[in-house]
């Protein structure tokens, strides 16, 4: 039987505020255990939240910028449950009213492009963090995270396959750090992603089954738990079994997915409206200052490098899938429009694989943005060629200098005083008369011998364009 | 709406309370001539009438983002039953 895959995805996205959602504790990481959790996190007797117009505000612009519909007035609910990391014994969080109404963010994969709907986005606050292996007969508490906000972020099932999921998880990274709501640090758990996938017979339109896939701290775990729990779900269905509802745990070493909760235990969060706050309004003022500060989206940046630089669709989606490449491209540029393409080549092309190979991100790149820039302009204005710039570029990467100074330093700079290359021409013609002779009698193909020649004689030097022109000039 | 005595158990259980056959017989009692109680609200005409979250008609203040709370972490976990290597400890839970 042919199965269709259905997947949504709840992201939790750390609000990067200084002090948390309820409390004045910092929320910085790594710190001393238990040294920024206050009486307010610690949930001890007679203390009240607080809200923080902070996580208020970037609730609003993640809103804003998913072209959601703000609830200008929104509720916290408490959602019971016992765990010791959560010492109120309730987290506060938004049930029937949300912050963040419907909304909707387009992908793309491969050559499709799909617009995958936002349910909802509403304000929590995060739980601590259980430590189990650090005593035989106990578990140790760290409240440092507790009461951290999060802006927990609800997809419709729009997703088919473990790719369109990815994409869109990508997207959503993006997205928060191009409005600075969120670091995006997945690794220390400022970027969270729990997927919920189910299948159903191609063309059914009755949802099956999910299961809630837990503990995924990177893109590619995204994409291998799902592509793992559809193999099982289908391996249960197709010898007639049923998929329980559950949550099932993944790990990354074991590539494994377990189950965590069973059904006879599930919790009954019994959400109500939380007495200690009231309800949040969130005035037209407000709401239309957020968006005068929007700053420049993805969507519109992409649109700007297409119409404004000429890039093409796929060069301008990719330098603007991350902040950090985008922010690296515009330095680029600046003073040096005229040569976007070749920018976008060059970011795209060699650095990115140089980066890639190191395992680099971009904000660590040892060539820095305006040093890759005067690369770019070197060969815009022909003082090298594009296979010396790559030269010039590995010297630059190993920290040799910049590009003027490597050029200099080496000699690089392209030959193009006609006289030196004409006396290069004449002495290779003079010694290849029978490869002149072929060229005569029309064999187009035998003209790259002789660039080949030149360039081998001038060091790479010769200006190529000046070069296949005398070349021609003297065969002919 | 009334309650039968297995959701009265699933309720002991998620509160984590153990009850004996007659504690579980007396609470399913108790707990359905409350819920009867409140089923006369059922009588009154809501349908347009906004549910009300809070009992005060006000609205929320909101703080603003500076940390002004310090490190009291001695201070709280001097009241706290066990603890080690600066962390809260409780019994073993593995989920």
């Amino acid at each position: 039987m042919e199965w269709e895959t259905v997947i949504g995805l709840e992201i939790h996205a750390q609000l990067s505020t200084k002090s948390k959602i309820f409390s004045s504790a910092s929320t910085q990481f790594g710190q001393a255990p238990n040294s920024q959790a206050c009486a307010v996190d610690l949930g001890l007797p007679g203390v009240l939240p607080v809200l923080n117009v902070e996580a208020v505000n970037k609730a609003i612009k993640f809103g804003l910028a998913v072209n959601a519909h703000i609830n200008q007035r929104n509720i916290f609910d408490r959602k019971n449950y016992f765990y010791p990391d959560l010492p109120k014994g309730y987290q506060i969080s938004q049930m029937d009213l949300p912050i963040v109404g419907k909304g909707e963010i387009e992908i793309s994969v491969g050559e499709m492009t799909k617009v995958v709907g936002v349910t909802r986005a509403h304000l929590e606050e995060d739980a601590g963090k259980s430590v189990h292996d650090m005593f035989n007969e106990f578990s140790a508490i760290d409240l440092n995270r507790a009461g951290t906000p999060l802006l927990e972020i609800v997809s419709e099932p729009d997703m088919r396959s473990a790719k369109e999921a990815v994409a869109y998880a990508k997207k959503i990274h993006a997205l928060v750090q191009y409005i600075d709501i969120c670091d995006g640090n997945m690794q220390e758990g400022s970027f969270r992603c729990d997927a919920n996938v189910s299948i159903r017979p191609m063309g059914q339109t009755e949802l099956g089954t999910r299961a809630e896939l837990k503990n995924i701290n990177s893109f590619k775990f995204l994409e291998r738990a799902i592509n793992l729990e559809v193999e099982r779900q289908q391996d249960i269905l197709e010898e007639g079994g049923s998929v329980v509802q559950e949550t099932r745990l993944y790990d990354a070493v074991k590539h494994e997915t377990r189950s965590m909760r069973s059904k006879e235990e599930a919790n009954d969060y019994r959400y109500f409206p939380d007495p200690d706050l009231l309800p949040v309004e969130i005035s037209d003022e407000l709401l239309d200052s957020i968006k005068a500060d929007l700053p420049e989206l993805p969507v519109q940046k992409k649109a700007r490098f297409v119409t404004d630089l000429g890039l093409n669709e796929y060069d301008a989606d990719v330098l603007t899938s991350q902040k950090s490449l985008a922010d690296y491209f515009e330095t680029m540029l600046d003073g040096n429009e005229k040569n976007a393409k070749l920018c976008a080549n060059w970011v795209m092309g060699e650095l990115s694989a140089s980066l890639n190979k190191n395992q680099l991100d971009i904000e660590n790149s040892p060539i820095s943005a305006n040093d890759l820039s005067q690369l770019i302009a070197r060969i815009g204005d022909d003082t090298i060629s594009g296979k010396i710039a790559k030269d010039v570029f590995k010297a630059m990467w190993d920290g040799e200098g910049s590009a003027d100074e490597i050029i200099k330093s080496k000699g690089l700079k392209q030959v193009t005083d006609m006289g030196a290359i004409e006396a290069i021409i004449d002495e290779i013609i003079a010694n290849n008369a029978p490869q002149v002779e072929q060229f005569k009698s029309g064999n187009e193909k035998i003209l790259g011998f002789f660039v080949g020649q030149a360039m081998k004689a001038s060091q790479g030097k010769a200006n190529p364009k000046l070069l296949n022109q005398l070349l021609r000039e003297k065969l002919s | 709406m009334s309650l039968s005595e297995q959701q009265v158990t699933q309720i002991a259980y998620l509160a984590r309370l153990s009850l004996s056959d007659d504690e579980l017989q007396d609470n399913t009692k108790d707990l359905n001539a409350i819920l009867g109680l409140a089923e006369e609200l059922g009588a009154i005409e809501t349908d347009n009438i906004e549910p009300m979250a809070h009992p005060l008609h006000m609205t929320q203040r909101l703080r603003k983002d500076v940390v002004t709370e310090g490190d009291q972490s001695d201070l709280f976990q001097s009241i706290a039953p066990k603890t080690g290597n600066k962390h809260y400890l409780v019994p073993t839970v593995i989920e």
